[in-house]
């Protein structure tokens, strides 16, 4: 019976069937490798199953569009790489502010600028949280596989809609274009965004002690109401209030940082009795994999934390391993993004090493296990 | 109370412009055109980008959408190509159009799809005190041209002429008829319509130019706007105004109802 829902799919190809299973309605983009697959499929299957497609002149028009989609009650995405990703940061921040759902895919390649537009990289890690300017909420999904493109892109949406933010979907080159037999679930869990009830006041920007999200009307349902970048009231009305700008940053910060434990997600392999540990994401992370089992063939007590959750870090799991392992080996695919990440958590617990590489390529199973292995021998 | 005004937020007034400002002249004509029109306020949605003229989409009481600098029109598409049943306009500043927002201006005259842009021309950034836009015409001082400015400008109607737009007309903020008049006809119009609004800013441009407060502006509009016609001879010291594009044209998101049939999709 399972077999039977096993399909095989490129990774760009399963983030847009998770999408569509998600509900996404409605996509707009501009194509750029190393993910233009994704808008490819859009255009194909959109239109079959009741949403629409549009390509836009640019990426900043594409994020723009997905908003403005978003905001008439569709589920909407965008898809980009690198560059596109650097265009899209101002409308990130605006969909962050005026609080609007929307799922952001970029899949990493080479840069900066143009780089390398067909190898992999890790380059946009910190982009992804610190790219739009300001304070705000960031929520980024980092699939390791063909099968979790499908499933984080589902999850992506459900965060979307239920802390109406956008969420970022990440991913570098190989697994957007590794192809893998994935069994599709018969079941998954859909959110879709709280709507408000007729005949009650509607304040979609309320701040609610108990940090509850103000259900988001669609325009053209009947409720009128102001969206806008500006720092704004309740009523969605700019102001600037000192003490209103206050609690409406804290509010969109605060509404995701209040359930982080609830987003966060990493998976650990062979950390019970570990005495060395990798920290890697994506296509690194199925190197790592790899390496660690080798080390353990011969005795070298290694295990491997993935984060799924880039943004927000797992920071738990990993304080938790760097209490009693001491070793920490971070490879990624730049000069180095994620180990500040790790430096700030484990501050001081154990000796972080970085292992970077900037050629374009992935890292090579001997290539990593030759470096870690000197790292250990310390 | 009139019934226009039930188009506009007046619990928001006073409004943010200065004095003598042609901005509320262009956003009263719009609420008067939806009156005429018998719009539905829930069933429409203003547009805008950033700008002294982006802030009127706040005053009207319908869904009202405030954007990033220049991106109103994408913003604008997003949300008819979701629900074409929205009645969706648009308000920019001549440098939100056209200079930030020329790309995505010329691009949805291309697509046709049925927005009706209400471009508030004042020759300058006004929001941002004074420097120069793609529209300030040359040899005009501003913050950012000491010196006269050595751009040469668009001509608004032209450009959207020339992208595809369905249906293209000028007026200014002394043409109030004519204006009122135009915005109806560009909702009217089934397809991407744009409405440039010569509209006085005494703030930025007129005083520094030396042509004056606000009445001298409007005088100065006044004795220059002219009625267009096919086969004018165009005299670079008119203002010419009026329709000049009223065509009909496939729209965007008319002509996806056909991409949906041939996937084999359901409405
Ligand atoms: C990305 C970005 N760049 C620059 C600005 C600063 N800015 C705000 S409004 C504006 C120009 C406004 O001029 P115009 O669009 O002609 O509208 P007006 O204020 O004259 O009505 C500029 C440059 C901004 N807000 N965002």
């Amino acid at each position: 019976m399972a077999e039977k829902n096993k399909i095989l799919l490129q990774g760009n190809e399963a983030c847009v069937l998770g999408a569509i299973r998600a509900g996404m309605k409605f996509y707009a983009g501009y194509p750029i490798t190393p993910s233009s697959e994704i808008a490819e499929k859009a255009a194909e299957l959109l239109p079959k199953h009741g949403g629409k497609f549009i390509q836009m002149e640019d990426e900043i028009a594409g994020i723009a569009c997905a908003i403005g989609g978003s905001l008439a009650g569709l589920k909407s995405m965008t898809a980009t790489s690198g560059p596109g990703f650097s265009l899209k940061q101002e409308n990130l921040g605006y969909a962050c502010i005026a609080e609007i759902p929307l799922v952001v895919v970029n899949i990493m390649r080479m840069g900066p600028s143009t780089g390398l537009p067909t190898s992999p990289a890790q380059g946009d890690l910190m982009q992804a949280k610190w790219g739009t300017h300001g304070d705000h909420p960031v929520i980024c999904y980092y699939p390791s596989s063909v099968r979790e493109m499908y499933e984080y892109t589902i999850k992506a949406f459900n965060m979307a809609e239920k802390f109406r933010t956008p969420v970022l979907v990440m991913t570098d080159e190989v697994i957007a274009h590794m192809r893998a037999g994935v069994e599709i679930p018969e079941e998954v869990e859909i959110i879709d965004r709280k709507k408000p009830e007729w005949g009650k006041s509607y304040l979609p920007f309320k701040v609610t002690d108990g940090e509850e999200i103000a259900p988001l009307a669609a325009f053209g349902s009947g409720f009128r109401f102001h969206v806008t970048g500006l720092a704004h009231d309740e009523m969605g009305f700019p102001s600037n209030n000192p003490l209103r700008n206050d609690e409406m940053i804290r509010h969109i910060c605060a509404k995701v940082d209040k359930c982080n434990d609830e987003i966060v997600e990493s998976a650990e392999h062979f950390t019970d009795d570990a005495e060395v540990l990798f920290v890697a994401c994506g296509s690194v992370a199925r190197t790592a994999l790899y390496v660690v089992k080798q080390m353990r063939s011969e005795g070298v007590k290694a295990g491997l934390l993935i984060p799924k959750t880039v943004w927000p870090f797992p920071e738990k799991a990993l304080k938790a391993l760097s209490s009693r392992i001491h070793k920490i080996i971070v490879p990624e695919m730049n000069m180095g993004q994620l180990v500040y990440e790790v430096e700030r958590i484990v501050k001081g617990d154990s000796t972080v090493t970085l292992l970077e590489k900037v050629t374009g390529e992935l890292f090579k199973t001997e290539e990593m296990y030759n470096k870690a292995m000197a790292v250990i021998k310390q | 109370m009139s019934s226009w005004l039930n188009y506009l937020r007046t619990h928001r007034f006073p409004h943010i412009w200065c004095a003598g400002c042609g901005n509320g002249t262009v956003i009263n004509a719009m609420a008067r055109a939806a009156e005429d029109l018998k719009l539905n306020k829930d069933k429409t949605s203003v547009v805008s980008g950033i700008g002294c003229s982006s802030r009127g989409s706040g005053y009207l009481d319908c869904c009202t959408l405030h954007t990033t600098h220049g991106r109103a029109l994408p913003f604008a598409t997003g949300l008819k190509f979701a629900n074409p049943e929205l009645e969706v306009l648009v308000v920019s500043g001549d440098g939100d159009a056209t200079a930030i927002g020329g790309n995505h201006f010329i691009h949805a005259a291309r697509r046709n799809i049925d927005l009706t842009l209400v471009i508030m021309n004042n020759n300058i950034y006004g929001m941002t005190s004074g420097q120069y836009s793609p529209l300030t015409p040359t040899g005009a001082l501003a913050t950012t041209a000491p010196y006269g400015n050595i751009d040469r400008t668009f001509d608004i109607c032209k450009l959207a002429e020339a992208s595809g737009a369905t249906y293209v007309a000028r007026a200014t903020s002394y043409h109030v008829s004519l204006l009122k008049k135009c915005i109806e006809n560009g909702i009217k119009n089934k397809g991407f319509s744009v409405i440039e609004v010569l509209t006085q800013c005494p703030t930025y441009f007129g005083r520094r130019n030396k042509i004056g407060n606000a009445p001298q502006m409007l005088r100065w509009y006044k004795d220059r706007g002219v009625l267009w016609k096919p086969g004018t001879k165009e005299d670079p010291d008119k203002i010419y105004l009026g329709e000049f594009v009223n065509v009909t044209d496939s729209e965007y998101c008319e002509s996806y109802e056909a991409v949906i049939e041939k996937a084999g999709g359901k409405k």
